[in-house]
C-alpha cells in the first residue's frame, strides 16, 4: 500500500487550535487530497475547490473530532463528501448510488482473456500506457471511481473506505469488485492489441 | 456456503476481490485454487486483475500539487505566516 507515512502531528495540539500545528497536518495531507480531488473531478480548478472546502471543513470541525477513525481516513471523508457534493451540483444527472459500472450485471463477466499480465512494467507503464490507465480510471462511473481511489490508490482498508463514505463494507466490496472488473476490462483491450501485435512482429 | 462448493467461473468472478486481498478463509481459497488450476480463463481473469491492481499503485509521476495552489490554499486558512517551512 501507498500510504503516505504518518508525519508526527500531534492531534492534541490540532484539537487545542494550534495553528502551525495545522499548517503541517496540510502540507503532511494536501497531495492526497488534491489528487482525490483531481481524479474525482478532473479539473484542476474543481480540485482546488475540493482541496480548499476540505482544509476549511477540517479546520472548524477539528475541536470535535473523537478520534474514532484516524485523522487521515476522516480527511479522506470530508474530501469525498466534498467531492460528491460538487459532482452532484455539476452533473444532477449522475446517479452516485449507481454500484454497476452500466445497466446490466452481464457487463461484470469477463470478455477479455489475453493475459499481458507479464508483460514487463516500464511496457505497461509507457507514456500511452499510463495515458490509457488513467482514461479508464476517468471512465469509471463517480460511484464506482471513489471506492476504488480511497481502496486501491490511497490504500485505505475496506473498513476504512466504508467509514469515509458511510457506506457498509458488504457495498464498498461490491462496487470494489466492480470497479477492478471493469478496469481490467479496458486494460485487456489495450494490453491484448499491442500483445498480439508484438506476436505477429516477432 | 453451499453456492461455493461447485467452483464454478462465476462463483470464482464473485470472490475474486476478496481472494485477492487474502481476505478469505482457507477452505474457500483451497476451493478456489482447486477451480484455478484446472480453468484457464478464470488464471487469466485473476492475474491481470491483480497486474491491473499493481499498476494503479505503482507510484510514477504523481501529479503533485503546484506550489500556487499550495499558496492559495494557506491564504484561505489565513496561515500565510506559515507558508515558508514546507
Ligand atoms: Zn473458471
Amino acid at each position: 500500500m501507498i500510504k503516505p507515512m504518518p508525519p508526527e502531528i500531534s492531534l492534541e495540539a490540532l484539537v487545542a487550535g494550534d495553528r502551525a500545528e495545522f499548517a503541517r497536518l496540510v502540507d503532511a495531507y494536501s497531495d492526497p487530497i488534491y489528487r482525490l480531488g483531481l481524479r474525482m473531478l478532473g479539473t484542476p480548478q474543481d480540485a482546488e475547490d475540493v482541496l480548499q472546502n476540505t482544509f476549511l471543513n477540517a479546520m472548524i470541525h477539528l475541536p470535535k473530532f473523537e478520534g474514532r477513525s484516524s485523522l487521515l481516513t476522516w480527511l479522506y471523508r470530508i474530501a469525498s463528501n466534498e467531492a460528491l457534493m460538487l459532482i452532484r451540483k455539476k452533473k444532477p444527472e449522475i446517479n452516485l448510488e449507481d454500484v454497476s459500472p452500466s445497466e446490466s450485471d452481464e457487463d461484470l463477466k469477463p470478455l477479455q482473456f489475453t493475459d499481458w499480465s507479464a508483460l514487463p512494467e516500464d511496457e505497461l507503464l509507457s507514456g500511452e500506457g499510463k495515458q490509457t490507465l488513467d482514461r479508464a480510471i476517468h471512465t469509471l462511473p463517480e460511484s464506482l471511481r471513489i471506492v476504488f481511489l480511497l481502496r486501491d490508490v490511497e490504500g485505505l482498508s475496506i473498513k476504512e473506505t466504508a467509514e469515509a463514505l458511510n457506506l457498509t463494507e458488504v457495498n464498498v466490496k461490491t462496487r470494489l469488485l466492480r470497479a477492478r472488473l471493469f478496469l481490467r476490462e479496458q486494460l485487456s483491450s489495450y494490453y491484448g492489441e499491442r500483445l498480439a501485435h508484438e506476436v505477429q512482429n516477432d | 456456503m453451499t453456492e461455493h462448493t461447485h467452483g464454478n467461473c462465476e462463483n470464482l468472478l464473485g470472490s475474486l476481490s476478496e481472494y485477492i486481498d487474502g481476505e478469505l478463509n482457507p477452505e474457500l481459497c483451497a476451493e478456489i485454487e482447486k477451480h484455478l488450476a484446472g480453468c484457464e480463463n478464470c488464471r487469466v481473469v485473476l492475474n491481470t486483475t491483480k497486474r491491473t491492481i499493481d499498476l494503479v499503485q505503482t507510484p510514477t509521476e504523481n501529479p503533485a500539487m503546484p506550489t500556487d495552489v499550495r499558496e492559495r490554499l494557506f491564504k484561505r486558512l489565513n496561515l500565510d505566516d506559515y507558508l515558508n517551512p514546507k
